[in-house]
């Protein structure tokens, strides 16, 4: 338990201290990160709200597919995406092993399935309150998905974050596909993971401390993004009327 | 912003990326763990990338991997401890040539209570089979590593098949050597480590050197260079210039000069071979 009181005081003198290893590795967890976020969100949001429009033979495999998918073991992409990668492997001739890029191909195939069943079972509940509109206003498909995706931004917001939060507490892929290279591939989990294995616990403690305070700070940005707005929307409105 | 925009700025820091990573004069050694936790990395790369201008970029896996990541190309110098893995990874055209770079020897830890009682011996066979007579918990890397491979044949060298206990007194955790050591510690194992991750490791506990000594826990590393003929690939100008500064005069002083609270972890012996 003492190494517990420990760590909270070395991750305090870490930051304040402005330790710049640190600070280059929450970089780079961040820049692979959100990366791998938004291109997870560009993929699986219109693959979520194709999904929650459309009715076909098989949807209900496809979802049960994908809602499987979100339990994608990191280690297994990880694996998957170094095979595909290393030098003697069908895409080893892009040189992208071991370097940030591998990592957020690797985070973006973990987290597009999360994007695009969550926002799925979001939209889905959110057409059946528009799908009478829909239908009044004869929508095309590729309106009523734009539409639904509009309307629907603030709880798409949570789906990005819950998929942020995934790639960023996630160290399976990472490991594997970046390498865990130091001021090259290094990122907040896999300097956890080495820590760990040298048995400087509170150092590893530390650096875990550090990544919630992260997460925490992207969370409460997107709520302030939100909140605000959510209160010129208002404002709009009251001006309408 | 929209999506396209999105996707535009993102691929971009991709290709960067990947860009940057091409450009540099920089290689990939692929290592065993032990080199790179005892901090040594940490201790010759300024040393070396400050003389030659490359940078080297170290993967640590166990040393099982480490070839396997080698023979796959994602790779361009193989520095690890297994020397029999390693003169078949050279014989199959995988690597150019090997060479020893430095030693230090194996170690069994144990905790204060002892249970099998070999603290203090030094013939490494006895107490393996002291510690299976007592059915002591033994705590194995399970993983394919050098030191792996080393625990397997000095098992068989002592006559025991400790898998017949496996899951009862014998652990394999089948992860690296510090995760095993903290599961180790955590079960009142013992575990048998390389001297140099057991000195940099800082959660020893109660824990402290038992079997040491034995000539047969010797540990030799070696230092070989991936053979372009396989893999095209390979940046072996710059893998060989590390290579041969490792083996070279300055190399294995900077090794000997390593240490970690006062002790040497590496003993240089290139120009033994």
């Amino acid at each position: 338990m003492q190494d517990i009181g420990e760590a909270f005081h070395l991750a305090l003198s870490l930051v304040l201290s402005g330790d710049a290893d640190l600070f280059e590795i929450v970089g780079l967890s961040l820049q692979v990160s959100l990366s791998a976020t938004l291109i997870a969100c560009a993929i699986g949001l219109p693959v979520g709200a194709l999904l929650a429009v459309s009715r076909f033979r098989g949807r209900g495999a496809v979802l049960v597919l994908i809602n499987a998918l979100m339990g994608l073991p990191p280690v297994v992409v990880g694996l998957l995406v170094y095979l595909y990668l290393s030098r003697s492997g069908p895409l080893g001739f892009l040189g992208l092993l071991y370097t940030p890029g591998a990592m957020i191909v690797a985070q973006t195939i973990l987290i597009v399935p999360i994007v695009a069943a969550l926002s799925r079972q979001v939209l889905e509940d959110l057409h059946g309150e528009y799908a009478e509109q829909f239908r009044s206003l004869c929508l095309t498909r590729w309106q009523s998905i734009t539409t639904l995706l509009w309307d629907g931004r603030y709880a798409l917001m949570t789906v990005g974050l819950a998929g942020f939060g995934r790639a960023a507490a996630e160290v399976g892929a990472v490991i594997i596909v970046g390498g865990n290279i130091d001021h090259l591939t290094r990122v907040m989990t896999t300097a956890i993971a080495l820590e760990t294995s040298k048995g400087d616990l509170p150092l590893a403690l530390a650096l875990g401390i550090v990544l919630l305070v992260i997460a925490l700070g992207v969370n409460a940005g997107v709520q302030m993004l939100r909140m605000s707005a959510a209160r010129q929307a208002s404002y709009g409105a009251a001006a309408n009327v | 912003m929209t999506f396209a925009r999105l996707i535009a700025s993102t691929a971009a820091s991709l290709t960067l990326a990947g860009a940057v990573a091409a450009q540099d004069t920089s290689i990939i050694v692929q290592s065993t763990t032990s080199t790179a936790n005892s901090g040594l990395y940490d201790y010759l790369l300024p040393i070396y990338t400050g003389e030659s201008g490359i940078t080297v970029n170290v993967v640590a896996v166990g040393t099982g991997q480490a070839i396997k990541n080698a023979e796959n190309c994602d790779g361009d110098l193989l520095l690890v401890h297994a020397k029999p893995s390693e003169e078949k990874f050279v014989a199959a055209g995988y690597g150019t040539q090997r060479t020893d770079l430095m030693y230090n020897d194996f170690v069994i830890v144990g905790p204060e209570s002892d249970p099998a009682g070999v603290a203090g011996m030094s013939d490494v066979e006895a107490a393996l089979a002291q510690i299976a007579e007592a059915e002591a918990l033994f705590a194995s890397r399970g993983d394919d590593s050098g030191t792996h491979k080393k625990e397997v044949a000095l098992w068989q060298a002592a006559g025991v098949d400790p898998t017949t206990g496996s899951g009862e007194w014998y652990r394999e955790t089948g992860s690296g050597m510090g995760a095993t050591l903290n599961a180790g510690i955590g079960m009142g194992a013992y575990v048998m480590t390389d001297r140099a991750t057991w000195i940099s490791f800082q959660n020893k506990q109660d824990y402290s050197v038992g079997v040491e000594g034995d000539e047969a826990m010797f540990n030799q590393y070696g230092v070989i260079p991936v053979n372009p003929e396989h893999c095209p690939s390979v940046k072996i100008e710059a893998a060989q210039d590390f290579a041969d500064w490792l083996v070279s005069e300055a190399g294995q002083a900077a090794i000997a000069a390593y240490e970690v609270d006062g002790q040497q972890l590496f003993f240089p012996n290139a120009a033994g071979s």
